[in-house]
């Protein structure tokens, strides 16, 4: 295989609501964050992957382009639900693999609405929402979290222990939309959206931006491999065939695959993983990607959120940014925000919420319908 | 200015092209089995997503008798959807899963066994038109026995 590809600069901005800024100004500014943390320029970006799922027919990266600096330089967009920012970041990795761009700027930005999320059902007959059981997210992740349930017996409690350790860990991170605890009877006691998951297991839709620039090795061993991160893995996968796909979308399959591959690619194995961000667009979610990610044994994941297995000071701490359920979830940002987050503990810049001597770190994100990405990602000096 | 027999209101009609409505009997469901792996699917389409082979699709009669799989309890929806109701996956006998509303059972955890037998039934889809004023026919789980 060819050379390795390397993080010289990521940011993000502090996630939040700004109904008053547009897509593009958002993305411009954790792209010229991130060119600030890497100290360089957009004349120094010889390729822009843009990711945004609400407006993927817009042009978005062009129009952050008009922002920060029109070069001329290939613009490419993507869209590919929640695994959008992952996506745009992996194309650019690629672009990188495969010899034809030394440094690429990835940004990934989305303004979210309130409210619930989930097919509405189509224009034509009546709504089907409701009358053929429910499209909604919420009650989507609750069928996914049930099935754990029907396996192992995992309990309502143990699902809510993800959402209390999930806020407890933003209480630390200044970037995150909320910083409040969330005591386990809160979290339980919250309003009931789709049992088992109440308002607060579900993730909090927010309006954010994050960006990264890539470097191929000769580049970063040139500028200087101080702060840099070394991307060992890049994977995505689509859901392979399973048996009740037309009814119940399937986010352990692709997972499976793809952490399979990772790990293969990385040359590393679950074990070596220092820290992990997956994809808790629910608290329900969570629970299956330990054992899908293979973080603990088939059957195991109750035990891992009871016994604090996967807290901050943990065996393998996961969502120490407090997760898309408390740090906030804009689909379009996410999978790059959560490379940030990873490169900042691989840096040892992450202040209060610092895993001490991380040196690998995992990133996971879907996208419902369904893509699978993950990055296993490196200290590199 | 449209034909008169078109604004007139039929049904009750599917409420998904799987149910049928025949003329003369009761209504059922029908999908799709793939003669070559026995995967079953609620719709036609191109080759089989399984196996990838082509022209195997053949209709088949689904049962209406099956198992609950999971299930959530949804308490809040879009505007407008009255809740709570019970969502719910069931596999069907010899093959096929749908998802929809588990009635006639409380929407409590405790109430609800997952795994326990459900048979399909079908009814008028709760009161709702579509802009042309048809009534609508779906399908509901209910637990069996």
């Amino acid at each position: 295989m060819s050379e390795d590809v390397y993080i010289l600069g990521t940011d993000m901005i502090k996630f939040g609501r700004f109904p008053d800024r547009s897509v593009p100004s958002l993305g411009a500014e954790a792209a010229l964050l991130a060119l600030d943390d890497a100290n360089l320029t957009i004349q120094d970006m010889e390729a822009v992957c843009c990711g945004n799922l609400g407006q993927a027919a817009a042009m978005v990266g062009q129009r952050i382009m008009q922002e920060i600096g029109q070069t001329g330089v290939p613009v490419v967009n993507c869209a590919n639900a929640c695994a959008t920012g992952a996506t745009a970041f992996r194309e650019a990795w690629m672009g990188i693999k495969a010899g034809l761009y030394d440094l690429v700027l990835a940004v990934g930005v989305e303004q979210m609405g309130r409210g619930l999320l989930g097919g509405a059902g189509g224009a034509k007959g009546i709504p089907k929402e409701g009358l053929l059981g429910s499209q909604t997210m919420p009650a989507v992740f609750a069928e996914a979290g049930m099935e754990h349930s029907r396996k192992y017996g995992t309990t309502f409690e143990q699902f809510a222990k993800v959402s209390v350790k999930n806020h407890h860990h933003s209480t630390h991170n200044p970037k995150a939309m909320y910083q409040i605890e969330t005591p386990l009877e809160t979290v339980m006691n919250a309003e009931m959206i789709a049992y088992p998951n109440t308002k607060l297991m579900c993730s909090v839709n927010v309006d954010g931006a994050a960006a990264a620039i890539l470097a191929s090795e000769k580049k970063a061993r040139e500028l200087g491999m101080g702060r840099a991160v070394r991307v060992k893995a890049s994977v995505l996968t689509s859901d392979p065939w399973q048996e009740r796909d037309l009814v119940m979308p399937d986010v352990n399959s692709c997972t499976r695959l793809a952490a399979k591959t990772a790990y293969e690619m990385a040359g590393v194995g679950p074990e070596d993983v220092d820290l992990v961000e997956l994809h808790d667009c629910f608290a329900t979610a969570e629970i299956l990607h330990y054992e899908n990610l293979g973080l603990c044994g088939e059957g195991e994941a109750g035990r891992m959120i009871d016994e604090g297995e996967s807290a901050h000071g943990g065996r393998v701490p996961v969502n120490v940014s407090g997760g898309l359920l408390s740090k906030g979830h804009p689909l379009g940002a996410t999978g790059i925000a959560n490379i940030y987050e990873i490169s900042t503990h691989l840096r040892g810049e992450a202040g209060a919420r610092q895993v001490e001597g991380a040196r690998i770190g995992l990133t996971h994100v879907i996208g419902l319908g369904s893509a699978c990405a993950i990055h296993v990602l490196e200290k590199a000096s | 200015m449209k034909e008169q027999s078109e604004e007139t209101p039929q049904g009750p009609l599917p409420v998904v092209d799987f149910l049928k409505i025949p003329e003369d009997g009761d209504p059922y469901l029908e999908g799709f089995r793939c003669t070559s792996c026995d995967a079953v699917y609620l719709a036609d389409r191109a080759a089989c997503s399984k196996c990838g082979a082509r022209d195997t699709l053949k209709t088949t009669r689904l049962s209406t008798q099956g198992n609950l799989y999971v299930y959530s309890i949804v308490h809040r929806s879009f505007p407008g959807i009255e809740v709570p109701y019970v969502s719910a996956i069931v596999d069907l006998e010899g093959g096929g899963t749908l998802k929809g509303n588990l009635i006639n059972i409380e929407p409590d955890p405790e109430k609800i066994e997952m795994g326990m037998p459900i048979e399909v039934v079908f009814g008028d889809a709760l009161g709702r038109v579509d802009r042309d004023g048809n009534t609508y026919l779906s399908y509901f789980f209910q637990p069996r026995g």
